[in-house]
């Protein structure tokens, strides 16, 4: 704790107190009420007892319509801790329960019980426990509660609840500051009553086992201050603090501030510093309630203002009417513009509604005063002079706040500590251009606090929404959970089945590409072997050397036949062909059979794509054509002719090859090979046909010819159609070599 | 019967802001008498301008706006701004000058930024540092005090120079300036500048007749006249219209800066009692840089607002290109107001610390 508990005694014992910042001083105003002793209110005929006046609970109406009452009665009852009973303040009848205008800024109807008096003000039976001493704590608590005593100086806090604190207790204060102007209950009661009020601190004492009370008293009130010095002489633990008048001492963080120097944390209770604080007029309703039984059913009111004419301090059953003290005090509403009654003081009082507002516990002052005892409405704009800073007793910031409130930013306003206020209205007394500062703070509050309330509202649905959500999700996974272990307890049971159907298609497939590789090496090496064949052949033939030359790369080609050597292929075999061109031009001049052909080759090279198919179909023809060359020595004249019109044809036809797409040169040169193959073979057929049929010589060229323009027709027509077409040539070619069978 | 409803405190201060304008007025009079005293009519007659400038201004800006200008007026502040400029000006600097000058400070300084309580500069400086820069010559043309002039004038030799430049007697203001030593005069300020830039040292300078005063030093006139406006600043700061942080701090700062130059040099550097009652430092301590609306308004703020103006106003005479520097340092640190408040909140009761609860907040 920053301010020991030793370190504080020396300072009062040299009579020194601390300060707090900021306040103001205010016309006193006191000396127009506490002239006079603490006067008797008639009882009034009829008394509005709010169910609810204090903070906390209400308890539940234990009366009826109707019912008789005896002074003293309780009306209410709960086994709430912070439930505190009402009571009957005369005896009489119930006339009715109903909501009726409260004392409260708002005036809002509450609950109320109407009592019709019966004006015998008679007693109900009264319990009073004057052993408190050797009595149990909780045993005079409950006297306490029962009594129905709440705090009667300011917010009216269930009294009992503070008299039973978890923690050692420093300091008990006594607030009988009552630093607001006009107000002088507290003033006449310690005057007149100290005893008693010495009494309920007894009483405290005993319930808190404090080190040190400390009463504090503001200076203007001698009298008071004698009085208590007199009351509590004798024990020396009851320090008597004459404290600076200053406005506003008597608020609860201010005076713990002046005594001790200790500051209440924010949002925090004076018990957190160890200390408590009670009013003086509280003491003596525990006195009361402790000594005599009685429960708190009247308090010292304060009629003042320069609206009435005899202002003064009167005992006030609760629940009396506005209008009945008013009427008691001579209250003169021609010297008001507007009736204007403020219950409470001038500074943080409020105005009632109507007369017909009752007293409560916490009433402490009605106050009806002349038009010119208040301030009027003459708001100008800030001139942020700084004076409410000056006259704050928090620290706070009040010009900052009010623009903050002003404009609605909260948040801001909250950033300066706007719940820090105590709404004492010091920073509004002050302020030279009349702002009515305390009142933007309510309003910013009170948004904020609905803004709370609100937000609240909403996590609270959040907040089930996403639990739900949460939930939903929780749900989920326990499901999909559930159905993967299932699934794989299901994989498990057929493991053996489903691996072993797996495994037979991807052997299958294994297989099956195994063979396609296959056969594809099957077919080049049957490409390569035609070749050979016909390279042994082309051998065998004489004259031929070059040519088989330039045959073999490309035979080498077709049988290193990769996709990824196509390129290179092509490449070579345009070169190679080139080659042959050259040396079969070269070494084949004289025999013009021989130069058709390669020119046809020639024509072939220079279709890339078809290369490969034309080379061995020149080939295959070339060995069409040389083969009856050198069998036929005897050439005739007619047959270079028809081979020359056939070279022609075939020349256009590969010119048209190469305007079909050459994308699709894979399938063709597959396509080719395979053809190539079946021609080599249909070769070697018609070879051994002519060979054996010598005869055949002449119709054999033409047997090409005639297989020859469908294979352009095929050419041109899409590649695809070339196996058919292959097939039908195939036909051809078998039905030409039947033919040739035949005609040989 | 329909009560009376209205927010708490019902009760008021019987200070409205008219009244502390009118104190604060109330408090230049002394300082106000002793200048006109010693420079003549013309201060009296700048007022006169530039309070009915200010007045019929403020009148026609708030009608054009559509405010209240009756109560607005009756706020006083026009007036009080209008009487800090004017004797900020010449007293024989022509009569547009603290015209067009009033007409600045009320309209676009003030009004334009929305009127009393949000305008962000002080208006009287705002408008002198306007005229400083657009008028040179005859902002600074101040006159010998009467006792060392060659040419003595009265009030309408006064009106005569305002309006026209020549008195009654048809003297130029160039005449009229000239000092009874036959040169012109120039403030105490101008002269120890121009002399020490001139080579000679400031116990030379003080030689001069124009300081010829009972505490060397200080120029004659112009230290009766802070004497003036100190008994005005007191009674104001005894009124509660103002605190005593920013004067005093103000002062301080200035009174230390001078104290450790002069202690460096005492040739080149003059004193402290020389800087704080020469020029405008004693009337800019406790009725400019006051100025509510425009200073800062957390207690710890308007120490360092105040210390800093009297840095300022330091750095600028010893270095700055104007003999004085009231005015520029005000408007500078008018600027840093807003930041100076936000860092130097007080600590509420019951926190910890001045900076904002989070934590708090969260647990609420
Ligand atoms: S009402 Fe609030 S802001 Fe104003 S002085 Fe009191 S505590 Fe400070
Ligand atoms: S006292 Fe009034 S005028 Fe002055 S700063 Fe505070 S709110 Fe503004």
């Amino acid at each position: 704790m920053p301010n020991n508990y030793d370190d504080i005694i020396e300072k009062l014992d040299n009579n020194q107190l601390w300060d707090f910042p900021g306040g103001v001083f205010p016309a006193e105003r006191k000396t127009l009420s506490n002239q006079t002793p603490i006067g008797k209110l008639p009882i009034p005929e009829r008394l509005f007892v709010t169910v609810k006046q204090h903070i906390g609970v209400e308890g539940h109406l234990i009366v009826e319509v109707g019912q008789k009452v005896l002074k003293g009665q309780a009306l209410t009852k709960s086994m709430n801790p912070f439930a505190v009973p009402i009571h009957a303040p005369t005896s009489g009848e119930v006339a009715a329960i109903q909501k009726h205008v409260s004392a409260h800024p708002s005036g809002l109807p509450e609950m109320t019980v109407e009592i019709i008096s019966d004006q015998q003000d008679k007693w109900i039976q009264l319990n009073p426990l004057i052993d408190y001493q050797s009595q149990p704590k909780i045993k005079v608590l409950a006297a306490i509660c029962d009594a129905g005593i709440s705090g009667m100086g300011g917010a009216g806090f269930p009294t009992h609840i503070k008299s039973s604190p978890k923690k050692d207790v420093d300091f008990l204060i006594i607030n009988g500051i009552e630093c607001e102007p006009y107000i002088t209950s507290d003033d006449r009661l310690m005057r007149e009553h100290a005893w008693q009020i010495r009494q309920g601190i007894d009483v405290l004492c005993h319930l808190l086992k404090p080190k040190q009370v400390l009463i504090g008293i503001e200076n203007n009130k001698p009298e008071a201050i004698e009085a208590m010095q007199v009351a509590c002489r004798e024990n020396p633990n009851y320090r008597i603090c004459s404290v600076p008048t200053k406005y506003p001492a008597g608020g609860e963080k201010q005076l713990i501030q002046v005594l001790t120097n200790r500051e209440v944390p924010a949002k925090g209770l004076p018990m957190d510093v160890g200390i408590i604080m009670h009013n003086v007029g509280t003491c003596f309703a525990i006195s009361d309630a402790v000594f005599s039984g009685k429960p708190l059913i009247s308090r010292v009111v304060t009629v003042t203002g320069e609206a009435v004419e005899k202002p003064s301090n009167l005992w006030a059953l609760i629940g009396s009417p506005v209008a009945h003290l008013l009427a008691h005090s001579d209250y003169n509403p021609k010297l008001q513009k507007q009736p204007n009654v403020i219950m409470g003081g001038p500074m943080m009082g409020f105005n009632v509604i109507n007369d017909k507002v009752p007293v409560i516990k916490t009433t402490n002052c009605i106050l009806a005063p002349t038009d010119t005892e208040i301030s009027s409405n003459n708001e100008q704009a800030c001139i942020r002079c700084s004076a409410c800073a000056d006259a704050c007793p928090v620290s706070l910031l009040p010009q900052q706040l009010f623009w903050h409130s002003k404009a609605k930013e909260l948040d801001k306003a909250q950033d300066y500590n706007l719940f820090d206020c105590i709404e004492c209205g010091a920073c509004a007394y002050v302020c030279p251009s009349e702002i009515p500062l305390v009142h933007y703070y309510r309003i910013a509050k009170s948004e904020i606090r609905v803004e709370q309330e609100e937000k609240q509202k909403s996590d609270k649905a959040r907040e089930r929404f996403e639990k739900r959500e949460a939930r939903l999700i929780a749900e989920q996974h326990a499901r999909d959970e559930k159905h993967r272990l299932a699934a794989e307890a299901r994989k498990q049971a057929m493991e053996s089945k489903g691996n072993n159907a797996k495994d037979k298609i991807a052997a299958a497939l294994a297989r099956a590409k195994a063979k396609k590789q296959a056969v594809n090496i099957e077919e080049e090496t049957s490409v390569s072997k035609a070749d050979l064949a016909n390279d042994v052949i082309e051998a065998a033939a004489p004259n031929e050397t070059t040519e088989a030359s330039a045959t073999q790369p490309t035979t080498k080609v077709a049988s290193s036949n990769q996709r990824v050597q196509a390129a290179i292929a092509r490449a070579k075999a345009k070169k190679a062909a080139a080659e042959a061109a050259t040396s079969n031009v070269e070494v084949e001049v004289p025999s013009e059979v021989e130069v058709e052909v390669e020119v046809e080759v020639e024509k072939n090279n220079d279709k890339v794509s078809e290369s490969i198919k034309t080379e061995t179909q020149s080939k295959n023809q070339s060995v069409n054509a040389k083969e009856p060359a050198p069998h036929a020595a005897k050439p005739e004249p007619l047959k270079p002719e028809s081979a020359s019109s056939e070279s022609v044809s075939e020349v256009t036809a590969t010119k048209t090859a190469t305007i079909a797409a050459s994308k699709k040169a894979r399938i063709a040169a597959a396509v080719a090979k395979a053809k190539a193959k079946r021609e080599a073979q249909k070769a070697a057929e018609t070879e051994q046909t002519s060979k054996e049929a010598p005869l055949a010589e002449v119709e054999d060229p033409k047997t090409d010819s005639s297989q020859e323009p469908v294979k352009t027709q095929e050419q041109q027509i899409d590649m695809k159609k070339r196996k058919i077409a292959a097939a039908v040539a195939k036909a051809k070619a078998k039905k030409a070599a039947e033919k040739a069978d035949k005609s040989s | 019967m329909k009560f009376r409803l209205a927010s708490s405190p019902h009760q008021h201060i019987r200070r409205d802001t008219g009244q502390v304008m009118r104190l604060v007025i109330l408090a230049m009079i002394p300082g106000v008498l002793l200048q006109t005293w010693f420079f003549g009519w013309g201060t009296v007659i700048q007022i006169g301008l530039a309070v009915v400038t200010a007045v019929v201004t403020e009148a026609a800006i708030l009608e054009l706006r559509k405010r209240d200008f009756e109560r607005a007026l009756k706020d006083y502040s026009a007036v009080l701004t209008a009487m800090l400029l004017a004797v900020s000006i010449p007293p024989f600097a022509p009569w547009w000058v603290v015209v067009i000058g009033t007409f600045f400070a009320i309209c676009i300084v003030k009004q334009l930024y929305g009127g009393l309580g949000f305008n962000v500069f002080n208006p009287a400086m705002a408008a002198y540092v306007m005229l400083l820069v657009s008028f040179p010559v005859q902002m600074t043309q101040w006159l010998p005090p009467v006792n060392l002039a060659q040419y003595s004038h009265n009030f309408m030799d006064a009106l005569q120079a305002v309006f026209t430049g020549f008195s009654v007697e048809g003297f130029s203001l160039a005449q009229l300036k000239t000092g009874i030593d036959g040169v012109t005069m120039a403030t105490p300020l101008d002269t120890v500048k121009t002399s020490l830039s001139q080579g000679f040292t400031y116990s030379e300078t003080i030689e001069r007749p124009i300081f010829d005063s009972v505490i060397p030093g200080l120029g004659v006139a112009s230290s009766w006249i802070s004497l003036g406006y100190l008994i005005g600043g007191l009674y104001l700061l005894k009124q509660k219209v103002i605190n005593w942080h920013i004067p005093t701090s103000m002062l301080a700062a200035l009174f230390i800066c001078a104290l450790i130059m002069s202690l460096v040099d005492s040739d080149l550097y003059p004193s402290s009692i020389f800087h704080l009652f020469n020029g405008s430092i004693i009337i800019g301590a406790f009725f400019i840089a006051t100025d509510p609306v425009s200073a800062s308004t957390t207690n710890k703020g308007r120490i360092i607002f105040g210390a800093a103006i009297g840095i300022w106003v330091y750095l600028i005479r010893e270095w700055g290109g104007y003999p004085d520097a009231i005015a520029f340092a005000v408007l500078i640190m008018n600027m840093a107001v807003p930041l100076i408040d936000y860092y130097t909140r007080p600590r509420t009761y019951g926190h910890t610390s001045t900076k904002r609860k989070t934590k708090n907040k969260a647990q609420s």
